[in-house]
């Protein structure tokens, strides 16, 4: 038998380990907590109607905003949402209802790797690809390097809610005499549409925040854009822009673009969390 | 009916063999070998969603074309060199990218050490050890964390944490461990162990997800087995699902890795962007990716341009390299892969 | 209604005449003149084999199935029923690696022959599965005027027409005529299972394949199925897979008995039921095995 001593040894134990990996979670989620706490109270104040409403000022001339910024952000996500999307979800179809075992892997190891390579990356290839062709950063080349990095993100998730369809819809329809590719269109992806809309949806919050790929694509400016083969502002990169340099009210700025960026990325996360509470429900 | 309909691999998907082959030995009625009539329009959207698979494939050959075709004037005027040499002199035209190589290193390394044990536990934590009813709402936080984009962290890295790195962590660090060259020499606050915590940060919430998924795919047979043995809960952990797990984890490990290699904008805020190799962890540093970020739109000259060029194309290889050895890791453990 | 007065849009390719009860060419179909009044085969099954891989499923089943009555496939689990009953709309072909050989004519036809779409087939023999299926993100008339609208028809008129006289015939427009746009997860199981015919009846199909149709349903439900499938047979042809025995017995007029994929007997189900030819079909129907 085990000796009284020994228990209380492997129950304190027991505890202890509670304890330290609670302390591991806590210490995870702290910096979240303290980055909600000072955007909050170095950022809120800088907002107001201005800040989106008005273009960024000179350095010395107080006010200005970052609407254009706020509008890039908006149209280069839009750009990339139409450039991206039509691959990531007819691809993700094709995985999930045609490929062979073989090909289904191979696509879908690629897409994982391709979620792995650095956003940076993203961006120089496409300055190669596209600035250096059109002779000038643009709005084009904006969209195109977020609705790339949209391809793999979309690629997937719609490959496994897609997945998750039980296979009697797909008897169901096919046993009425419906073809097969009307199937998978007008049955198969209408009953997952809201799981995919899901993960489109998340993969939009993740592109927005995303600067590096934006640095030498979109390149920022502070004017309205007018044309695709235009520069254009991003929020990201207005922040970024601002927070390195060397103004107080640049950085006030920055504070508060951050702000109005990660509560638009909240939000959507919010969204699609409520979105997903009923997955599926049958 | 292009070629693709005459050759159906063995399959996973629900569809296939749709239109099966139909064996008849006995000649007894009229079959042929490729039974069934379809529309055309079956096939034109097969080919279609084939064709957007396949732009994943077309975009790993074209992101690293790109990158190795606006890199060549480097690749051949510095060899293996450009990879071992400290050198990085735009003025001179002297490239070398051991700085940012080592930086690279060091402040993933940094970040692991931090990162590992902290998100295993988190991960221990929300699947096996937390009350029931935190277990949403604390991995949810985590999500979140996860959505903050490397911009914002970064902001709040320059105004808030260096400075509380610089007057507080840093001079304890120094007094407690200072016998050591790591902790050793001037404060700036900017540095490359400033870059490691802030990769940290950033690696925590996918090492945390990837990890709990590993976790909770652990068969419920071994949690009874430890737990019909008198095992406390601690116990079932360790033996039951840690050792159980092992693999995955190192799987999820090594993805977080991956991330943190090709970190860019917030490590470039706070690292001090020096192309320098210093021993103290005190000393700013350069990553491979920051310098990217900092010189490409200033790189005025050819060869300037293509040893960032260069540079990106390290970055990608071994990120690729680093993500393929995750996904194997991981589908070894799991079956399918795991998305991140 | 039959077969000839179908106005379905897509008619698949007739090799022979349109009406079913006049295209007979085998030697043991009932007499010519006794066309008008005698129940024609629909299907003629030839050495049916199916195999799934290395898996021989059926093996050598031949058997003919009146057309406008209720045919019951009755055996243990694993018997092959259900494929069987899969092969008569091409729904096994879904699955990998599946073979068959023989043949399968539906009012003479061979839907198997090289220019037969197995999507037409499914037009004209529809399907209704053991778990309800209704499309989870479409409304009750949706459900029902899915397989006419992704086949092309626009008409409101017609689909209007066509809804209200499937959930007639499968005795659910009552319940649902004041909610027809209500979700139809809404439903009950045993509504759904009807609606599920609905569906299926939507199409208008000559036969209706039922994989135990009522297995998941409460016995109430259970009879409401059963009445309904008896009231279908004045227009359709039906097959239906059943483990359950007095099922067989009160709905069904034939009933084939299968074991470890071979039909060992086929007959009038009163005839299985009350002095079967084969001692395995005896020891089956009074419960001695299986």
């Amino acid at each position: 038998m085990e000796s009284a001593s020994h228990h209380s040894y492997r129950k304190g134990k027991n505890v202890l380990m509670q304890l330290v990996t609670l302390a591991c979670a806590l210490l995870t989620i702290i910096p979240l907590f303290l980055i909600f706490f000072h955007l909050l109270r170095s950022g809120f104040g800088s907002l107001n109607l201005a800040f989106f409403t008005h273009l960024p000022r000179p350095v010395g001339e107080p006010g200005g905003g970052m609407a254009n910024a706020i509008v890039g952000t908006l149209v280069l996500l839009g750009l990339a949402t139409v450039l991206g999307v039509p691959f990531g979800v007819f691809g993700g179809v094709y995985l999930a209802e045609y490929a062979s075992r073989r090909v289904a892997w191979i696509i879908r190891f690629t897409a994982d790797i391709l979620n792995g390579v650095p956003s940076i990356i993203w961006g120089m290839a496409v300055y190669a690809l596209v600035v250096l062709r059109m002779k000038g950063f643009s709005v084009l080349a904006g969209g195109i390097v977020l609705g790339m990095m949209m391809i793999p993100m979309v690629l997937r998730t719609t490959e496994e809610v897609l997945l998750l369809v039980p296979s009697g819809y797909r008897e169901a329809a096919l046993a009425l005499g419906i073809s097969r590719w009307r199937t998978v269109c007008s049955i198969i992806v209408r009953t997952a549409l809201k799981a995919i809309v899901t993960g489109l949806l998340l993969s939009l919050a993740r592109v927005a925040g995303e600067t590096a790929p934006l640095l030498f694509t979109a390149f920022g400016n502070s004017v309205w854009s007018h044309h695709l083969s235009d520069p254009i502002a991003a929020l990201p990169l207005q922040i970024f822009t601002f927070a390195i340099a060397p103004y107080d009210d640049w950085h006030r700025q920055a504070w508060a673009g951050a702000l109005v960026l990660l509560l638009m990325i909240t939000l959507i996360n919010i969204v699609v969390r409520l979105l997903t509470r009923d997955r599926f429900a049958k | 009916m292009g070629r693709w309909a005459s050759v159906p691999p063995a399959s996973a998907g629900p569809f296939q063999n749709l239109g099966m082959k139909t064996k008849d030995p006995g000649g007894d009625a009229g079959f042929s070998q490729d039974t069934g009539v379809k529309s055309p329009w079956d096939s034109i959207f097969k080919w279609f969603t084939f064709l957007m698979a396949m732009s994943v494939i077309a975009l790993i050959f074209l992101v690293g074309y790109e990158l190795f075709k606006s890199s060549r004037l480097s690749i051949s005027k510095f060899g293996w060199r450009f990879l071992v040499s400290s050198d990085w002199d735009p003025v001179a035209e002297q490239f070398g990218a051991l700085p940012f190589i080592f930086g690279t290193l060091v402040s993933s390394l940094i970040a692991l050490i931090i990162a590992v044990p902290l998100s295993i536990g988190t991960a221990l934590y929300l699947t096996e050890l937390a009350p029931v009813w935190v277990r949403a709402p604390l991995a949810f936080l985590v999500q979140l964390l996860s959505a903050v984009p490397s911009v914002i962290l970064g902001l709040w890295g320059i105004f808030v944490m260096v400075p509380w790195l610089r007057e507080n962590l840093f001079p304890w660090l120094r007094s407690a461990f200072g016998f050591s060259p790591l902790f050793q020499g001037p404060i700036y606050g900017v540095s490359i162990l400033a870059g490691g915590i802030i990769i940290a940060i950033m690696i925590l919430p996918i090492i945390t997800s990837v990890s709990r998924e590993i976790i909770r795919s652990v068969p419920g047979l071994q949690r009874e087995a430890a737990y019909a043995l008198g095992a406390t809960r601690w116990e079932v952990t360790r033996i039951a699902v840690l050792s159980y797990a092992k693999k995955g984890l190192f799987g999820a490990v090594i993805l977080g890795l991956g991330r943190a290699l090709g970190e860019t904008m917030a490590v470039t805020m706070v690292i001090g962007n020096r192309p320098e190799i210093a021993k103290s962890l005190f000393a700013p540093g350069y990553t491979l990716a920051s310098v990217v970020a900092n010189e490409f739109a200033e790189a005025t000259t050819e060869i300037y341009l293509h040893a960032l060029f260069e540079i990106g194309l390290v970055l990608l290889g071994v990120t690729v390299l680093v993500n393929a050895l995750a996904q194997l890791l991981l589908r070894a453990f799991g079956g399918s892969g795991v998305k991140a | 209604m039959n077969a000839s007065t179908i106005d379905f849009p897509v008619q698949m390719n007739r090799n022979e005449s349109n009406a079913p009860g006049q295209n007979m060419q085998k030697p043991n179909s009932p007499e010519p003149e006794a066309h008008a009044i005698a129940p024609a085969t629909a299907f003629q099954i030839g050495k049916l084999s199916v195999s799934f891989g290395a898996h021989t499923v059926l093996k050598d089943v031949s058997l003919d199935i009146k057309a406008r009555s209720v045919t019951a496939i009755i055996g243990p689990s694993g018997c092959g029923k259900s494929t069987f009953l899969r092969s008569l709309n091409r729904m096994h072909e879904l699955v990998p690696d599946a073979r068959m050989t023989g043949t399968i004519r539906l009012f003479g036809e061979n839907i198997y022959g090289p220019e037969i779409d197995p999507v037409v087939v499914r037009r004209r023999v529809g399907m209704v599965f053991q778990k309800s299926n209704p499309f989870p993100t479409m409304s009750i008339s949706e459900n029902v005027t899915v397989g006419l609208r992704l086949n092309g028809i626009r008409n409101k008129g017609i689909l209007q027409e066509r809804l209200e006289k499937s959930l007639k015939m499968a005795a659910l427009w009552d319940e649902v005529k004041d909610r027809l746009n209500a979700a139809s997860t809404s439903l009950s199981g045993g509504q759904q299972q009807r609606l599920c015919i609905a569906r299926a009846l939507a199409v208008e199909p000559e036969v209706i394949l039922m994989d135990e149709p009522a297995s998941a349903l409460d016995p109430l439900a259970t009879t409401k199925i059963e009445e309904l499938i008896l009231d279908l047979k004045k227009d359709f042809t039906i097959v239906i897979v059943t483990h359950n025995m007095q099922q067989a017995a009160r709905i069904s007029d034939q009933t084939a008995f299968f074991y470890l994929g071979e039909l060992v007997e086929y007959a009038a189900t009163r005839k299985i039921f009350t002095n079967p030819s084969v001692k395995q079909t005896e020891d089956y129907v009074t419960g001695r095995f299986g």
